[in-house]
């Protein structure tokens, strides 16, 4: 639910990374955050695990610049990956205006692409929300390793809808800012149609 | 529509920001905010130079989320208040129709009695104002200012 500011002039909006556990979401946000000017970025705030899992979620808020007067400030988030905190990511997506789903390319992850994609869907559908009408773009992660899928058969397994697609490294920042780049402007046009 | 927006105006937000610039004064707080519950700051009053509102609204409103999720478990319908006591600073957050958090941080030099009686008062004058503003936000004919962006102003902004 993006949130119009008429007062300070702001538009801000929310970003959420999902996908599989350890398929490089909270990687994408940090290499994010790495690469961004400091005047255009808050603090990065991790709430994780002892081992570095997210828990809870990570979030980074950003600023693009204006459009019209308006700054426009996007806060990103990820959620927890791990199966068993479902519970968790419920709430994170809550207010969602875009979505980008991290799917790792690793052969051995397909099905847990597979299980995640089904999970945003339908909890997703439990906030009221549906996968074909939000924003949502998809990136394929870690295309550096040895042991990848071919995009294509990525693409059949966890993109039907056909929506915008990225290859990526996101350790290297390979196709990070691409990623989210393309769900800003399709949320910003959901914005101008009123959406 | 998926997505209701949150929009704030300047007549309301001006009403907004009278009562957390009282809570303040009122309650001996330090910082005063609100947020909504998605982790959008609204307003914030006091000493607020020194912290980072931006995280704190996101931490917030998640701290609420999660503890709304235990409510629902437990079929409660909300845990509207929650107080947290550290050495030298205390947070008080309080869910306001369900709708906004409204924070008190305060130290020694206020107490929880005070903050409270403070919140409850100031939460019925937000309650109000939040009510107009919805209505406010449902009357058709709101235009939004993005309507009338153009593409070329959406690729502008990546231009760098």
């Amino acid at each position: 639910m993006s949130f119009i500011n008429y007062m300070a002039r702001e538009i801000n909006c929310k970003i959420v990374y999902y996908g599989p556990g350890l398929c490089g979401k909270t990687t994408n946000l940090q290499y994010i955050y790495e690469r961004t000017n400091p005047d255009a970025k808050g603090k990065m705030i991790s709430l994780a695990t002892e081992t570095e899992r997210t828990l809870f979620f990570d979030f980074l808020p950003l600023s693009l610049g204006e459009i019209r007067g308006f700054k426009t400030r996007f806060h990103l988030y990820t959620v927890p990956g791990q199966v068993f905190y479902d519970a968790s990511r419920k709430l994170i997506l809550k207010g969602v205006d875009g979505v980008i789903f991290v799917a790792d390319s690793q052969i051995e992850r397909l099905e847990a692409n597979q299980e995640s994609v089904d999970n945003l869907r339908t909890n997703l559908a439990e906030q009221g929300y549906s996968l074909e009408k939000i924003p949502y773009v998809i990136q394929y992660n870690k295309r550096d390793l040895p042991n990848v899928v071919d995009v294509k058969e990525l693409h059949d397994l966890v993109n039907p809808m056909n929506v915008p697609e990225y290859e990526a490294v996101a350790r290297t920042g390979v196709g990070v800012f691409e990623t989210l780049k393309a769900v800003s402007k399709l949320v910003l046009t959901e914005l101008k149609r009123g959406g | 529509m998926v997505n209701p927006q949150m929009v704030m105006y300047e007549e309301e937000f001006n009403q907004i920001q009278v009562v957390v610039d009282r809570l303040v004064r009122e309650a001996n707080a330090k910082v005063v905010f609100i947020v909504d519950k998605n982790g959008q700051l609204i307003a914030a009053s006091g000493e607020v130079e020194n912290i980072d509102t931006t995280s704190l609204a996101s931490l917030t409103a998640g701290n609420i989320a999660a503890t709304g999720g235990i409510a629902k478990l437990l079929r409660e319908n909300e845990f509207a208040t929650q107080f947290h006591e550290g050495e030298k600073a205390n947070i008080h957050i309080q869910l306001v129709g369900n709708r906004v958090i409204l924070v008190v941080i305060f130290d020694s030099k206020s107490s929880l009695g005070l903050v409270r009686l403070r919140v409850r008062k100031a939460s019925d004058e937000l309650n109000r104002v939040f009510e107009s503003l919805l209505a406010k936000v449902a009357e058709p004919g709101g235009d939004s200012p993005f309507a009338e962006i153009t593409d070329e102003d959406i690729d502008n902004l990546f231009n760098d």
